[in-house]
Order: structure tokens, then sequence, then C-alpha cells
């Protein structure tokens, strides 16, 4: 479904969307490592995690276009079945499938995934390839985005373990994934090995817990429609039947999250505060309930979490008071943005 | 989040106004700050496409890179910034104390004090958020190896006289910012954040115009209100009435109005170089000059309202006294300016892409020991602060009950009085534990004897230690009284000193060995040519 | 993975002096500047630090010990005059108040000074990380034995490295990892990142180190060996010196049906037990769940439990210094004392999982770090916290936690940042999370207090 044009016919639209400067120079950036049959890609492969094998000289670069995903799908199994039988044929061939197609099964639907590129070593092993555009700057890139990209190529991992499974003999699917940036401040690719193990692990366990999607479909009401079309408060109430936690941090990550922290809000939920402040209130989850405990107007006094707001209250009072007149909260009035 | 921080933020919900988390300032602010509103282009890293900067609220400067891939465009704004930074931070190297530093005599391998100069004052650039302080290291990072002509006349792209300084300079201000407490590169959210509750979550605060909007809501309206609009209302053109304080830029800004003016200005500029005769070259001159005039307009137009903002925070700022011992760690800013300024001097290399290990680790013990002072000093300085220190057991205040004058064993017996302190707070105090309280400046000893009758009554018995003079009996004023209202910490007041990590060409084998005969020179970046896109 | 056939034959006694003769081999005589120990829970580790240490003074070779804590310089003073009451033994300590154990005077081969210089000629001087960072200006000892080498910071090794030769670097690569309180990112994938552990560093500069690993834990039973080597040390496994019959755990009381001995039992019999109270969100220092503990331990002590074991085939009691309490926090520790004072109970250690590293008990009572959270933060999920805590009993341990621990775990998903070039360390506190959790389900009983 679309989250964005969902959330813009909720009234509360989202931030997201890409520059065209950053989508433009990511496109070509792709398209440079991918150039010249996957020169530059393969001779990265090669140097970052299988420096033993043969160095790729022409590599094969089949061709995976079809119709439609699931013909796709069945492109790149083909192609990964006569990889590996090449391989076994003639020692020392690279070869390299351009934005193959795999499926893993998500909750009992099937999702369709496109890694950017996915490496056959010579030795009939599998590397899923990532190509991003930040930079890696002396070595090191921004931990959040290459943890977002470990754990997105894991997921790919475990898609194209499932594929090396229903062959035999079943071929190796590396855990270290090549991940390709531009180097420094140019527009040189450079690469980086990263170890996936960890996030294919907790993906694994995420997809056999991940009962949660069917179960939510289960739980709707009935007739429970997401169509944009839908009149804003009969979206909002569909909106509203789905369980949903918001917290500060889902503001970067989904595009329906300024409607649920106006919801959040709207609750006086302590947690559209952001998740630690909760964590020494026990029980008590909504401002009101909070500030009423402390200031003594509510709460159980042996509760430890009413009792330590309340000496929390206490000394914040005190020491305001020991200030003297009181910091200042606000002095000028002026709009932060004539 | 402590609790007390958190009920500040609460409260802040439900007045709809900011509260206070900090009865004073806990970092300096310079009289004349150098303000620096950077932009960057999405997509690559380290290639600005304007800032305003300035240290003159009413007259900021605006730089504009009119096509960011072009790599002379970008080196004539870097040279522009360097103009504008360089003579900043020069006017500080001049005027100079004399101070005294301990140092280790390379013959007699004893400390001795050397004098040495102490610049007066230090330059203080801020920036408007985080992302800035980021982008202030990228910019450093990226300028610091450039090679100009007259070092290497070969290299193509060569950079500006003194674009190589400035990276080493904005590397030192980036270097600096990591020191806990340290003033020489600050960031306005942090600023506002460390002394304000607001009623959003930390990640919100970020966004400068609407952690402001909490701080001082305009005319009459609550902060929640006026923080969502600073985040989300757009006008008719589908633009952020209040643009985010950068460096990125939001991607409708990039694609409605910043794109069709690039594109205008690379026709202008085509159309230019084709020019076939004076005449129409000059026209197209007048054209190539109004469509940069147009990108600057809209440079301008994205970085004025933080650019407001900065100094706005600014005047908040200031309306708060400062703390007793912000002057002290300045001194240390001024001692991190001082040294930098000597290495320049000297013509050593700029700092080199990584730390060796010796530097590495010492830069880590420096920041962690400026953690602990930080904290420390922060509490002493705040009674809010020590309020939470309080509630976690880390100090406790309370009223002198008795004392009791006692003497230590010894051949030439010493003062050491037993005072009880009557306290509702609940130190962890463990058996003997030292408690320390601040006696003109000065941390006081004392030790944990036990409580007068059970911990619940909190009848707290200490036996001070120290600072009472040489003689037989304390001396004025250096016991506490009767009746007196004391604040003793259980953490001390000056950090401890580490012990001293070997040379970096004594680096052991357990780290790689020493780093090799002579240092090599840093290679300078590759510069590539812009891909055509 | 064994297959089944080896399996048979698995001699744990054998398989465990093999490792330890290869170790003494190549700290003795092996040409390598250093050796790495890995040791899993219980291995024997102090055993080894022990007998190299004698192993190399008899030989003749100046031997410095680095320890991290003062309590673990202490106790490994007394092992070595225990073993060997004849052997100049050096205790160089702090200039602090009450610097070291006070049963170390009564010791007559060990001397005691805060001046490296005092001890030269002795031929084992002890003392932790930080101290022998001051000592400058001495002759290089020519062996040393680094302990809790996983718990060390790089730059603390850096501090001290020029002081040896050749050194002994023996660790659980599983237990607690350093931490600076300061952001340290900027060097993150440098092979001498400070905030590093020592091993990390020393490995990445010294690839061809010999690495041994003490392949069995003699302290967990051999219902806790799976689980905490699949859990926690997932491409390094280790197995239990003892068979599921070897150790047993009774009750001369029988159970009166309450949930707390119901668990007892459960764990008596298994090596598990989760006592699951009502699902809550709760301050860190949860009043029922703080009952709970204290009343567990409480009918540990009343229903007469005896422990049969190989050490000693006639039933040994149960009593209060067998059983330990862990927790995440001090707090949270501090409660229970109060609840177990309460209950008559003043005998038995309660402390955090940070204090007890390298401790034995026989039966261990824990209460679950996320127990009652309404959140998970990268603390509470730490690996190593809750591989202390559920690797620090011979016989049975028992975890007190709320229902509602999976779902928590469900809403924090994994997301942790990724370091380029830093060695990925296993396994990851979310997975290994849900690993226990879903071990100890098998092991609940359900109660309401």
């Amino acid at each position: 479904m679309d989250k964005a044009a969902l959330a813009g016919a909720l009234g509360a639209p989202s931030v997201f969307g890409q520059s065209q400067f950053a989508f433009v120079r990511g496109n070509a950036f792709e398209a440079k490592v991918k150039a010249d049959g996957g020169t530059e890609l393969l001779r990265l492969a090669h140097e970052k995690l299988d420096r033993a094998a043969e160095p790729p000289a022409a590599a094969r670069v089949p061709d995976l276009t079809a119709s439609g995903p699931e013909g796709r799908l069945e492109r790149t199994r083909l192609a990964l079945r006569e990889a590996a039988e090449e391989s076994a044929a003639t020692p020392g061939t690279w070869t390299l499938l351009d934005h193959p197609m795999l499926a893993l099964d998500v909750a009992g639907s099937p999702a369709f995934l496109e890694p950017d590129a996915v490496v056959v070593h010579p030795d009939g092993s599998w590397t899923v390839v990532e190509i991003k555009s930040f930079p890696m700057l002396d070595g090191a890139a921004d931990p959040a985005k290459v943890g977002a990209a470990a754990r997105q190529a894991a997921v790919y991992v475990l898609a194209l373990e499932k594929v090396a499974g229903a062959l035999a003999p079943s071929p190796r699917v590396r855990h270290r994934i090549l991940l390709v940036c531009p180097k420094d401040f140019s527009n040189l690719p450079t690469a980086s090995a990263v170890d996936v193990r960890k996030q294919r692990a907790v993906t694994a366990r995420q997809l056999s817990r991940l009962t949660r999607i069917e179960e939510i479909a289960d739980t709707l009401p009935e007739g429970t429609c997401f169509s944009p079309e839908l009149p804003a408060e009969r979206l909002a109430a569909a909106v509203e039947s789905v369980p949903a936690t918001y917290a500060p941090e889902c503001l970067s990550a989904c595009e329906l999250a300024f409607h649920c922290r106006d919801r959040s809000r709207a609750a006086g939920a302590v947690t559209s505060l952001g998740r630690p402040v909760r964590a020494e209130l026990g029980g008590l989850t909504t401002v009101e309930d909070v500030l009423a405990a402390a200031r003594g107007r509510a709460g159980d006094p042996d509760d430890p979490a009413v009792a330590a707001l309340r000496r929390a209250a206490a000394l914040r009072a005190e020491a305001l008071g020991a200030a003297g007149a009181a910091a200042p909260t606000a002095v000028r009035e002026v709009s932060p943005c004539r | 989040m402590s609790l007390i921080a958190t009920l500040a933020r609460l409260e802040a919900v439900s007045t709809g106004r900011a509260q206070p988390v900090a009865t004073v300032r806990h970092r300096h602010l310079s009289e004349r700050p150098l303000v620096f509103v950077p932009l960057t282009t999405a997509g690559e890293a380290g290639a600005p496409l304007g800032a305003l900067v300035g240290t003159d609220r009413d007259a900021p400067r605006l730089l504009v890179v009119p096509q960011p891939r072009d790599r002379d465009l970008r080196s004539a704004f870097l040279a522009e910034l360097a103009d504008v930074v360089l003579p900043y931070v020069d006017g500080f190297a001049d005027a100079v104390e004399a101070a005294e530093r301990a140092e280790t005599d390379p013959e007699t391998g004893k400390r001795v004090k050397v004098e040495v100069e102490l610049c007066a004052d230090a330059p203080q650039l801020i920036v408007p958020s985080r992302a800035g302080v980021d982008f202030v290291r990228l910019l450093g990072r990226s300028m610091r190896f450039r090679r100009t002509a007259e070092q290497d006349p070969e290299a193509p792209f060569p950079a500006p006289p003194r674009v190589p300084l400035l990276g080493r300079w904005l590397t030192h201000f980036g270097e600096r910012a990591r020191v806990p407490g340290s003033s020489l590169l600050l960031a306005m959210t942090d600023l506002l954040g460390r002394h304000w509750a607001t009623g959003q979550s930390t990640l919100e605060d970020q966004h400068l115009g609407a952690l402001l909007a909490w701080i001082a809501p305009p005319g009459g309206r609550s902060g929640a209100e006026a923080a969502q609009e600073a985040e989300l209302a757009r006008d008719a053109d589908g633009q952020l009435v209040c643009p985010p304080a950068g460096p990125a830029t939001d991607p409708a800004f990039d694609n409605r109005l910043l794109a069709p003016a690039i594109e205008r200005y690379d026709r202008a500029r085509t159309a230019l170089a084709a020019a076939e005769d004076g005449l129409e070259a000059d026209d197209r001159l007048g054209a190539l000059t109004a469509a940069e005039r147009e990108i600057r307009a809209l440079v301008e137009s994205r970085t004025r309202p933080t650019w407001d903002a900065v100094w706005h925070g600014l005047d908040l700022l200031r309306e708060l006294p400062p703390g007793a011992r912000v002057e002290e760690r300045w001194t240390r800013d001024r001692w991190s300016f001082t040294g930098h300024r000597d290495r320049v001097l000297a013509g050593e290399p700029p700092q080199p892409r990584r730390d060796d290990a010796v530097t590495a680790a010492n830069k880590l013990a420096v920041r962690e020991r400026e953690q602990t002072r930080l904290e420390a000093q922060e509490a002493l300085d705040d009674p809010l602060v020590m309020a939470g220190r309080r509630l976690a057991g880390e100090a406790f205040a309370g009223e002198v009950v008795d004392v009791v004058m006692a003497y230590s064993e010894s051949k030439r017996p010493s003062p050491r009085p037993l005072v009880t302190v009557r306290t509702d707070d609940r130190p962890h105090l463990g058996e003997r534990a030292r408690a320390y309280r601040s006696l003109g400046g000065k941390p006081q000893t004392a030790e944990f004897v036990g409580y007068e009758t059970g911990p619940e009554d909190g009848l707290v018995v200490l036996r001070v230690m120290d600072r009472m003079g040489r003689g037989k009996e304390p001396e004025e004023g250096s016991v506490p009284e009767k009746g007196d209202r004391v604040c003793f910490t259980l953490f001390e007041h000056e950090p401890r000193g580490g012990a001293k990590l070997p040379d970096p060409e004594e680096t052991p084998w357990t780290h790689g060995g020493p780093p090799g005969e002579e240092a090599v020179p840093e290679p300078a970046d590759p510069v590539t040519e812009e891909d055509v896109l | 993975m064994t297959a089944p056939a080896q399996q048979a034959v698995f001699d744990p006694g054998a398989a465990a002096s093999r490792a330890t003769d290869a170790i003494l081999r190549d700290t003795l005589r092996g040409a390598t500047r250093g050796v790495v120990v890995d040791s899993p829970p219980g291995a024997g580790k102090s055993t080894l630090v022990v007998r190299a240490a004698l192993e190399l003074a008899e030989a003749g070779r100046p031997l410095m010990v680095v320890a991290q804590t003062n309590a673990q310089v202490d106790d490994l003073v007394l092992r070595l005059a225990e073993k060997n009451p004849d052997l100049p033994v050096g205790r160089l300590h702090s200039s602090d108040t009450d610097p070291y154990d006070k049963a170390l005077d009564a010791l007559e081969n060990v001397r005691t000074s805060a001046k490296a210089a005092d001890l030269v000629g002795l031929g084992v001087v002890l003392s932790t990380a930080a101290k022998w960072a001051h000592v400058k200006g001495v002759e290089p000892w020519e062996h040393a034995i680094v302990d809790e080498a996983y718990q060390m910071r790089s730059d603390a090794l850096l501090a001290v490295a020029n002081l040896f030769e050749r050194a002994l670097f023996v660790g659980d690569p599983g237990q607690l990892d350093p931490f600076s309180v300061v952001g340290s990112e900027q060097w993150a994938g440098l092979s001498y990142d400070p905030s590093a552990s020592a091993v990390t560093t020393l490995l990445a500069h010294n690839p061809g180190l010999p690495q041994h690993r003490l392949p069995v834990s003699w302290r967990l039973p051999a219902s806790a060996a799976p689980l905490v080597s699949d859990a926690f040390y997932p491409y390094t496994p280790f197995r239990s010196g003892t068979g599921h019959g070897d150790r047993r755990l009774t009750l001369g009381v029988p159970s009166d049906g309450s949930g707390p001995d119901r668990v007892i039992d459960e764990a008596a019999e298994s090596g598990w037990g989760l006592l699951e109270l009502p699902a809550r969100h709760t301050p860190r220092t949860d009043p029922e769940a703080v009952r709970a503990v204290a009343t567990v331990v409480r009918r540990l002590l009343d229903r007469g439990g005896a422990a049969v074991s190989e050490r000693s085939p006639d039933p040994v009691p149960l009593t209060a210094d067998r059983i330990a309490v862990g927790t995440a926090h001090r707090d949270q520790a501090a409660a229970v004392r109060a609840a177990l004072a309460e209950l008559g109970v003043t005998e038995v250690t309660v402390d955090t999982a940070n204090r007890l590293q390298g401790r034995e008990y026989d039966v261990t009572v824990v209460l679950h770090p996320l127990s009652g959270r309404p959140d998970a933060t990268a603390f509470h999920l730490e690996t190593g916290r809750l591989c202390v805590l559920a690797s620090r009993h011979r016989h049975a341990c028992i975890v007190v936690c709320r229902e509602g621990v999976g779902d928590l775990l469900d809403d924090y998903p994994s997301t942790e940042p990724v370091q380029l070039g830093t060695l990925v360390k296993f396994p990851d506190g979310w997975e290994a999370n849900h690993a226990v959790l879903a071990h100890l389900a098998e092991h609940r009983v359900a109660w309401r207090p």
C-alpha cells in the first residue's frame, strides 16, 4: 500500500521524498559501478572477498529481463542454476546478476526482492552486492546507514539461501556481503566486506515470528479499506483500527508517523516524548497521570514509580526555588521563522 | 533521562512552554561569536551549496555555489569562506597573556614549570544543529589535504592559497567539539536543549525552529502548535515556511526551486560560452548574472530564517547567568586554541586522516576526564543539576544538626571533627565512603562514619578529613557549624589524572609497534573530474 | 557440529587437559610473543592462570600478572599462596585507603607495596591494570599473564604492554564488554581503537598468535551448557564437564503448591525455571517481582535443599552462601536485599551482573533484565549481561520475569549501527534474548502473587 499517499489523504503529509540531485547521482553511481560488464564491481568483489580466486576477466552477465516479477524470479533462478553448472564446467568463471529478482515468504505471502546485484564466484558461491551512494570516508561510513544496508542485505541472503537450498549440490551463500560506496569525496567506487551473520540471524527469527501481519489482518474489522480516495474521517477510522505504537523514531521511518504522532499526543501518551521517558514511569502512561502522581493528587505512594516521581518533583521545586526567581522560561516572543 | 528532566518535559507538555532544566548557563558564550549556517547539496559528500557566515547579526555574508558540481565554483566558495573565517580566527591569535605549563624536562625527566603564552580569548563558532558540527568536520577533512598551486604546480584543480589552512582550523574546531564541555564549536540545538526541556522528544528537538517555538512561542500560542507549524507548514508553492536548519535541504526545495534555477544557470553559461561576438556576450553575461542572482536569492531564503533563529537562541541563552566554573572550562578551550595556533605557526603538517594508537588513546582519556569534570562542575554550579544527582543517590543536602570535635590518633593530632547532617535524600553511602563538599571552590573531603540511628531517619555522621589548616584547631570557617545548610557529593569534584601513555615512537608490539621511521606526509585526495550527469 | 559417534567417546577431562597442555606448551616454550585463551564460563580459567603462573615461576621467568580489579588480584594472590606457600609473591597496590585484602598480610611470602621497585626480584608480582599503568622506569618483566583480557580496554593494554616481553592473555569473550562514557565512534574500525577490548587490538596486530579455547565448562551442568553455548558462543561451542545424571538437586520439604515452590521443583528437576508474573509495566524495582525473588530464595532455604555432584557423592546442604541473586541494576539489588532482610535472609549474595562476573554458586535466582520494562535499551539487551546472569550456577537457575518480554523484544527489533572494519561480536543481544526466552518458556511456571 502507498503509505505516503495515505498520509497525504489523512491530512498529515509526510516530509519524505528524495531530492532529484541525490536520485540522479545515486543512479549515475550505480551505472558507473556496473558499467563495462561489471568490470569494476567484480574487481572489488575479487579484492575484498575472494583474493585466492582467479581474477575476473570476462564475466558472464546473463539477461534477466522478463515480464512481471514472477517471470523475473524464474529468470533469476534459471541464471543461478546455469551459473552453478558453468562454474563446475569451466573453473574460474565469474557471473554477475544485475538486479536479479528474489522472493521470500513473509507471514504467508510472497515478497519480491530486488538486490542491486549478486555475484557468483568461481567456486560457485554467491555474494549479495549492495550499492549505496553515501561515501566511505577514509574507510569509515555512517554506521546507521551501513547497519540499514546490512539488514537489507541479510534479507537477500535469506532469500538466496532458499534458492540455493533447491539446488543440488547447494551452492554456498556467503555471509559477508559487498557494500560498494563512493570513495571519499570522489565518485570512484570503493567497497567493504560486511559480515551480516548477525542481521541474518535476527531477520530469520523475525520472519519466524512474523505471524503478526496475518494476525493484524485477521483482527481488522470487516470491510476495512485503506484506499486514499476514501474521505479523511473514514480513512482515519480505518487506520485507527490497526494497532500501532508510535514513538519518535517512527518519524524517520514511516510515512504515517505524523498522523500517529497527532493521535499519540492527543491521547497524552508519554511515549510521544521518546521511549526512554517511559523507563522509570512504571505503569503510568499518560502525561496527566504522571503529573497528577508527581503532584500528589493521584497514585499509590507505595508504588516505587510514584514515590520516585514525588521525590523528583520536590527536589526540582526546591532547586528552582533556590535559584531565586526561576530561570526565565521564555523571554522575547519572536517567531522563529520570520 | 533523569526523572527530573522527564518531569520538566511533561510540564512543558501541560503548560505549552519549554521548562528550565538548568538555572545557569553551562557553556561559555563569546561576546563575538562567528555564526555559520551552511547548506549542502544532496547526494554528494562535502559539496557545499552555500552559507551565511559572519559575526554581525544584521549583516551576514552570503556565499553561494551556483553550480555545486563545478569544482572551480566550489573552490571559489571555499576561498571566500576562508576570507571570512581565517581573519576572525587570526584576530584572537595575537592578544596573549603569560601562563605556566608543566612539562617534562627531556634531560632530567622531571616535571618542571615552563613560561608559555596563552591566548587571552579564543574564537567561537556557532552552527545551527549537530549536523552542522559534522559538516564543519567534513569541510575540514575535504580541505586540509588540498594542495595549492604553489605547493604542487602540476596538480589539476589547485586549491586557493588559504583553503588548506581553513581545513586545518575547521578540523581542529571539529575535534575540540568532541570534548565534553568545550565551547569552541557549538550547535545551537545542543545549547538550547541543555538548558530547556520541551514538550517533544529529543529527536524532534534537533529541529531548531521547533525547539525555539517551544522555548519562546510567538504571540500567545502554545509551544506544541508553534512547533508543529515550524516543522510542517508549507506555503502555496509547497515550500516549508520554516526551512530545515541544514546543512541538508528539503527535497521539495531541491526539486521545485533549486533544480530549475540551476538548470537555467547552466543554460545561460553554455549560451555565454557559445556567444559569437561581444554584444551577444554582453547580453548573455547579463542573463548568466541574473540566473546566478536567482540562485543566491534562493539560498538566502533558506538560510536567513536559520541565521535569525541562531541569534535568537543566543539572546535567550545570554539571559542566563553563567555557571561559576564555565570560565575555567573556557580557559581549557583557550589552551586548545593556543596549542593549535602554535602547531600551525611551527609549520607542522595537517592533522592526519586517522589518529595513531597513542594519540587516539590520549584523546579518549582526555574526553573521559573532561566528561567527569563536566558532570561534577555542572552539578556544583547549578542546584537543579545537583537535584538530579541527589535523586540518583550520588549527593545529599541537609542541615548540620551536630558537630563534635575529634582528633586523629597520631603524634601530632589533627582535627577530625564529626559532623551530623540531617537529610531527606537517600545517598548510596557504603562503608567508609568518601563525600565531598565545595569549600571556597575547593573540595573538602569527609568520610562516612555511619547513621546516628537507622538509615531511614537520615542522620548522616561524617568525619571531616582535610582543608582545616595546619594547626591543631581547624581554621575559621573550615568546619560546618550547627544550622548550616550543606551539600555533599559522593563523586569527586576534580577528575583524577590518568597514567601517562608511552610516546608514539614507543608504541608496544600489541598495538602494532612504532608507527615507522619518518612520518610520511599524507597524500592529497585525488581530485576527480566531476561526473557529467 | 560433532557427530553422535564422537559424542559417545567424549571425555571432558581428557579434552580439557589436552587444551591446558597445549596452552602451557605455547606459553612456556612457544616462539610467539603472545598466547590467547578463550575461556567460557566456569571452564577453569583461574586454575589455568594459577598453574601457568606457578610453572613460569618455577622455570625462573620473572612474571607480572595484570588483572582488572583489586578483588581479582587479591583472589589470585591467595590462590597462588595456597598452591605454593613458599613462592615469593609481590602485591603491588595503590596508595588509596584499604588498597588490598587484609588477609594477604597473614601470608608470609607475600610482600605488599605501592612501589614496583620494592617488589623487583620476587618470582611473581601482581596488580591491577590501572596500577601497572603508573609503573615507569623499571626493567621489563620477561613474562606477563593478563587476566580477564576481554574486559580490559585496548588503551589500558597500551599503557602496560611495554612492561613485559611476552604474555598469556586469558578471558571470557562472552561476558560484559569494556565501555567508555564518551563516544569513540571516530576510531571504530581502527585496529587499535582505544575503546575496543585488549584482545581485539592484540589479534588485529598479531593475527598469527596461537588462540586456544578451554572446551569444557566444569561449572555449568549438562542442562545449561548447550543453551549458554548456543545462545552466547554460537561460533565457539563448549560442553559441560558433567553428564545429565552427575548432578542432582533434592529438596527435603515437599512443595506447598505455590508458584515459588513449583518453580523450585521445576528447576531442581530440569536445571531451569521461569517464574512468570502477569504482564505489567513497572519501574525497575518492581515490588512484586522483587518479593517473588526473595520468596524463591527463602523457600530454597526452607525446603532443605541438598546438592549431589561429582565433587561429593553425599548430598551437600544448599546453604545461603551457595545461592546468589543477580540483577541488572544496583537499585534492584538493593531492593532485593531489603526484601530478603524482611524474610530474615542475610547471607545470600545479591549483586549486579557486573559484580557477579567470575563468581560461582549452586543455585542462582535472576531478576530478568527486561522484566516489566516498557522499553528495551541497548544496556538491557547487551548479551554479556544476560550471559553472566545465566551462567553462574552449578545446579539450577531460576529466572523471575513478567510476561510480555517476547512482545517487548518484537517491538524493539535489532537496529544496531554497523561500523565498517570492526570484527562482528556474537551474538546479537536481541537474538540471544529470544533464544534464552524460548528455552525458558519450556520451564515456565505462571504465578499470580
